[in-house]
């Protein structure tokens, strides 16, 4: 008996007793079906984990100093002073794997000045313009500052919405001039809307300036806040890491430190920020800015990294480990149900084996031979879940949507898993069918005729 | 070599059934010849071992010694399924009880051992045939009729033509018209007489010396042994 008239004849078989098929069938239509919606629900959930993360800038890392040890107390990032202009300019330049690079200086709790009003965004940047690349923020409107501003310390901005929506209500802020204490600034470009970030903070409650501009003309100077850093008292790198005693670079010439109107040579940032050229290569990129970055410092191989770097797929693998967990969780409960979908489906072939026996017996004797016995029940068990399968797969994908449209969980649909219900009701078939199918093929025609 | 060939000869058949330590004797020894065309009527008392000489015959069972040869091919010791085979190719069977598959049109019904022959046919060619053997017995108007909604007669003359679908040399009846009233039970045992006349070999199996008529010789087994006819 060929492959094509097995199917036909198992077919036929089924259709004697449709009601029954589809009964037989529920249990794998429930256990696909659940097993197709854990999937798209988990599959969205991680997608929108991702697509949040690629905002911030997945391929993203982040440089921060390294702390102090005061008395065995370890003081908290940010208490030591350890990255330079130098070394960013050195990130970008020596290590292949880093895409863009930029300074960050930070500068909060200043006051926006602008006519009347008057706002205390939530962040002041001072970077170079390849941040925002870093960060994947583009502009809204006007245009972001440029390198020849940035190393002329132009008194520019780019502002966030939030900051356009309090200091300058509907009235575009391009060109127009605002003031962070005494310094007034241009302000270039608004940035897009992003929304807050997901610790709720507002990200467009943000200005962004040179870092050049914000260092030498902000906190450059002694009236810095608390959490602003503080910097040109040292102007000699001997004053700088006075504890090493060692000249690490040629002494400033005396005119440098006197005349205050020049801008220091020797200057820290607070943090770098850098992207590599794709995600994967966020790991690679930390290795070579550790070692260039020791290296620039001179740290012995005993002695502890003096900066820290972090970045984005760290967070990213944190969060996407909670929903695979999940995800795998809410899998194995489907999973469970299909095997007893499929003890189910093998409960009926067994009473239709039973039932069936004198046709058992009759196509024996005109000339079945065992083997075709067994297939055709074994098809017949496959057919049955193949069907419950393709059902469950619809009603997984319409239980997504459902969801979806009522409780808005982001779904996303799996080709994947749509193979694999196809492949694991199949495998159910074949598992749970072939036990009755062998006892059928087992019966003797002389006692299967006769059966009653 | 005669002109009528021998199409089935068993020699010192027996069978044994054993049920745990005791042994029971079924078949004690049988010879028998039977002819190409021949008509037979396997006759004896339930008991007697009738059934199963009918299930060896039939390729349905196994003797456990002696010869079975069937146009000249040794089958006492094929296995199963070379027996399937044989079954599809060479025998017919009619039952008493129809056996047809419910709520399966007549046509259906008749083309299903087809399904079962090696190499294949085609779906139109076993139509074809299937259409054939139902006009062999008159009821080609019925072909696409469920077997509830056919006469006990008609559902046995499906069931014959179920059997001649694949031109089968040889023909088993089990009593065929043994649920059958008397006068369909003649427009049956008319049926195999001219299925008979085309040159088949009919073997039937039956108690009533009535129906036995029908036949051109009758075997009769008492107690595991053929008391009379087993030679011509």
């Amino acid at each position: 008996m060929n492959f094509f008239n097995t199917i036909v004849t198992a077919l036929k078989a089924l259709k004697r007793n449709p009601t029954r098929a589809l009964l037989t069938t529920l249990g794998i239509v429930i256990g696909i079906a659940a097993v197709i919606t854990m999937m798209e629900i988990g599959n969205g959930s991680k997608t929108s984990v991702r697509t949040t993360i690629e905002k911030m800038g997945a391929n993203t890392g982040l440089i921060l100093p390294g702390w102090l040890r005061r008395g065995g107390v370890a003081m908290g990032y940010g208490s030591r002073v350890s990255l330079t202009p130098a070394d960013a300019d050195a990130v970008g330049r020596e290590c292949p794997s880093v895409l863009h690079y930029s300074p960050v200086v930070r500068a909060s709790t200043q006051q926006l000045i602008f006519g009347n009003s008057n706002w205390v965004p939530q962040q002041i940047y001072g970077i170079a313009p390849e941040y925002l690349q870093i960060r994947n923020w583009r502009i809204a409107e006007g245009r972001s500052f440029t390198r020849e501003e940035m190393e002329s310390n132009a008194r520019v901005c780019v502002i966030g919405a939030t900051v356009v929506r309090e200091l300058f209500g509907n009235v575009s802020p391009i060109d127009c001039e605002l003031r962070i204490r005494d310094v007034s600034f241009r302000v270039v470009g608004v940035l897009h809307p992003k929304g807050s970030n997901m610790m709720g903070m507002d990200e467009d409650d943000v200005l962004l300036a040179p870092w050049t501009t914000i260092r030498m003309r902000i906190t450059g100077r002694k009236t810095g806040t608390a959490s602003s850093t503080k910097s040109t008292p040292a102007s000699k790198p001997s004053e700088l890491y006075a504890a090493t005693g060692v000249a690490l670079f040629p002494e400033p010439e005396a005119s440098l430190t006197t005349d205050k109107l020049l801008i220091p040579k020797f200057t820290y940032i607070d943090q770098i920020v850098f992207s590599a050229s794709t995600p994967a290569k966020v790991k690679q990129a930390e290795k070579e800015i550790t070692a260039l970055l020791r290296e620039r410092h001179r740290l012995r191989p005993m002695e502890d990294d003096d900066f820290r770097i972090r970045n984005s797929s760290d967070f990213m693998s944190m969060l996407n480990s909670t929903t695979l967990l999940m995800t795998n969780l809410l899998l194995g409960v489907a999973l469970l149900s299909l095997i007893v979908g499929g003890v189910g489906i093998m409960n009926i072939m067994l009473v239709s084996v039973t039932e069936r026996t004198r046709e058992i017996g009759l196509r024996m004797a005109v000339g079945a031979r065992s083997s075709d016995i067994l297939k055709q029940f074994l098809v017949e068990s496959i057919i049955l879940c193949l069907v419950g399968g393709i059902i469950g797969i619809l009603t997984g994908h319409g239980a997504a949507l459902l969801i979806n449209y009522y409780l808005k969980w982001p779904i996303e649909s799996s080709p994947g898993a749509v193979v694999a219900a196809v492949g694991v009701s199949v495998f159910v078939g074949v598992v749970f069918g072939f036990y009755p199918a062998w006892k059928a093929s087992k019966l003797d025609p002389i006692d299967a005729l006769r059966y009653e | 070599m005669s002109k009528v060939s021998k199409l089935i000869e068993l020699k010192d058949i027996t069978k044994t059934y054993f049920l745990e330590e005791l042994s029971v004797p079924v078949l004690k020894g049988i010879s028998l010849e039977i002819e190409q065309g021949d008509y037979v009527a396997l006759m004896g008392a339930s008991g007697s071992g009738k059934s199963t000489l009918m299930n060896i015959l039939g390729c349905l069972d196994r003797p456990t010694s002696g010869d079975y040869f069937l146009e000249g091919e040794e089958l006492g010791r094929a296995s199963g399924d070379k027996r399937a085979m044989i079954r599809n190719r060479k025998i017919g069977f009619v039952f008493q009880s129809f056996n047809l598959l419910p709520r399966t049109s007549a046509i259906e019904n008749v083309i299903m051992p087809l399904a079962y022959t090696a190499g294949g046919l085609s779906a139109a060619e076993r139509r074809r045939r299937g259409m054939a053997a139902l006009e062999q017995v008159g009821l080609t108007e019925r072909a696409f009729h469920h077997p509830s909604q056919l006469s006990g007669g008609q559902q046995q003359r499906v069931a014959i033509a179920r059997a001649l679908v694949n031109r089968p040399p040889l023909i088993f009846a089990d009593e065929p018209t043994g649920n059958l009233d008397s006068k369909t039970s003649i427009e049956v045992m008319e049926m195999f007489s001219a299925l008979n006349a085309e040159g088949i070999t009919i073997i039937l199996v039956t108690h009533s010396d009535e129906i036995a008529n029908y036949a051109k010789r009758a075997i009769r087994v008492s107690d595991g042994l053929v008391v009379d006819g087993g030679f011509k």
